[in-house]
């Protein structure tokens, strides 16, 4: 289980996220939806404190992640998070994209890594491409390998920041159809996303940020047909 | 003309072993330089602590010559301190002093030039900061300065002629030996340029090699 209680993100004089509370459920799939610069990145990477709440609490299983930051490792593991950008690590092969973590923070050996990076890198369809480097990946394969090295931890939760804004529209529809397949699997996915398609048929609820808050927090069908907030509304319409 | 090669033929054994204390002078002060560069990239990092001192000390050995902080060091210091270094000793603690200076800037900017991005990934994955260092930082960054490392230690053989001012008897001081016994300069000189560049150019052929080993194009 994850929440964010009264959590409250400043930089400078700039308010991006202003006491904003949230439970997840576990095993739901939530989208996050909202104007450029509503704060949405910014709520996703307070959740594995790569942002640092100004104020506020953090709670995954029973720890408060602001003030237990001993525990902040150990919790990360179980939290996957996929980029924008992939953030691959540009001098390792996909294979050892994946099973860097495992040896290092799972402590695997090198045979235990490999089998399981192998089964989730094929799980994401990439089996052939298991000593590749980045460079020589498409945008849509990079994503892939990003998501098996999240999924090879076995997390509760995956944190997907905006993962098909850097891709061209077909391989946009390769990494959403790999997203699709971990809904319902036994993870609560939390997706930053502009694909409204995708969110409505992907997630479970809608929340809608605004301008450093959250405005609504909606089962996916009602958010559709019948948004609370007024700029959820224009929102919508202008989508359309 | 007056070339002759016959009178300086006897001394090529003597500049040759003037070859080999050279290259134990650069590889030594080339394994101090890399490990103080090394300390001082990490120490000198933005927010650490020891930050101002670690600047003091690049500041004063790049902004001032190599042959005044050796005289300065071998000849200056011990009115004060009353110790009177070895020769050698002298010469490996400026030069490895001057390089490392030299190579923490180049290693600060190896290591400046890593995405954050990977840097931020390897943190969501819970990887500890130690395993982040040595395994995505260090490795791309010495990848991506590789080229100014090895320009650094070819500057490194070139300067180590420094020293013959404090006597050590490397190739450069037997060069001057040979030319003050033989009264030849031409035929020396050109002697030991050629083998200070056949040495540059065997360390430029093992960095280009190490350079292709590293790289994942
Ligand atoms: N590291 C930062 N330093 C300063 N301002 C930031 C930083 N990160 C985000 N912001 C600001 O916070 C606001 C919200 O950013 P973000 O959470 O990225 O919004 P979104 O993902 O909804 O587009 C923006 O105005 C952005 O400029
Ligand atoms: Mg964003």
């Amino acid at each position: 289980m994850i929440s964010l209680l009264n959590v409250s993100k400043s930089f400078g004089d700039t308010v991006v996220l202003k006491n904003v509370t949230i439970e997840f459920e576990p095993e739901k799939t939530y989208a996050i939806i909202g104007s450029s610069g509503a704060g949405k990145s910014t709520l996703l990477r307070c959740i594995n404190l790569m942002e640092v709440p100004t104020t506020g609490s953090v709670i995954i299983d029973s720890v408060d992640l602001v003030k237990d930051r001993k525990q902040l490792n150990r919790v990360r593991e179980k939290i996957g998070m996929v980029f924008q950008n992939f953030n691959l690590f540009a001098h390792m092969s996909a294979l050892n994209n994946v099973t860097f973590a495992l040896r290092k923070v799972k402590k695997m050996n090198e045979a235990e890594a490999k089998d399981v990076a192998v089964k989730y890198l094929t799980e994401v369809g990439l089996q052939h491409r298991l000593d590749n480097y980045p460079h020589q990946l498409s945008g849509g394969e990079k994503q892939r390998v990003a998501i098996a090295r999240a999924l090879a931890m076995k997390p509760i939760a995956m944190l997907f920041d905006e993962p098909t804004s850097a891709l061209d529209p077909e391989m946009t529809q390769e990494v959403l159809k790999v997203i699709k397949n971990l809904n319902h699997i036994g993870m609560t996915n939390i997706i930053v996303t502009h694909e409204i398609k995708f969110a409505q048929e992907v997630a479970d609820y809608i929340i809608f940020m605004n301008q450093a808050e959250i405005l609504e927090v909606t089962e996916t069908k009602t958010f559709f047909s019948a948004p609370k907030s007024e700029r959820a509304k224009t929102f919508l319409a202008n989508m359309i | 003309m007056n070339i002759n090669f016959e009178r300086v033929i006897p001394f090529i054994p003597l500049m040759l072993s003037g070859v080999l204390m050279t290259l134990q002078l650069a590889a030594l002060a080339a394994l101090g330089g890399s490990i103080l560069g090394f300390a001082f990239s990490l120490l000198g990092r933005k927010g650490s602590v020891f930050r101002p001192v670690i600047k003091a000390i690049v500041d004063f050995f790049r902004g001032t010559p190599l042959l005044i902080q050796l005289t300065f060091f071998h000849l200056g210091l011990p009115q004060i301190t009353g110790w009177v270094p070895d020769v050698m000793v002298s010469a490996l603690i400026v030069f490895s002093l001057n390089s490392g200076a030299y190579l923490s800037e180049v290693l600060r900017a190896g290591i400046e030039s890593i995405d954050k991005g990977q840097i931020e990934a390897a943190h969501a994955l819970g990887v500890e900061n130690w395993d982040i260092t040595w395994n995505i930082v260090v490795p791309q960054a010495l990848r991506n300065v590789l080229p100014a490392i090895m320009n650094e230690f070819i500057t490194l053989v070139k300067e180590t002629s420094v020293v013959s001012v404090i006597g050590v008897t490397e190739l450069m001081r037997r060069t001057q030996m040979t030319s003050s016994v033989t009264y030849r300069y031409f035929e020396p000189y050109l002697i030991t340029m050629i083998l200070y560049l056949v040495l540059n150019m065997i360390l430029s052929f093992f960095g280009k090699k190490l350079e292709r080993a590293l790289s994942y194009d």
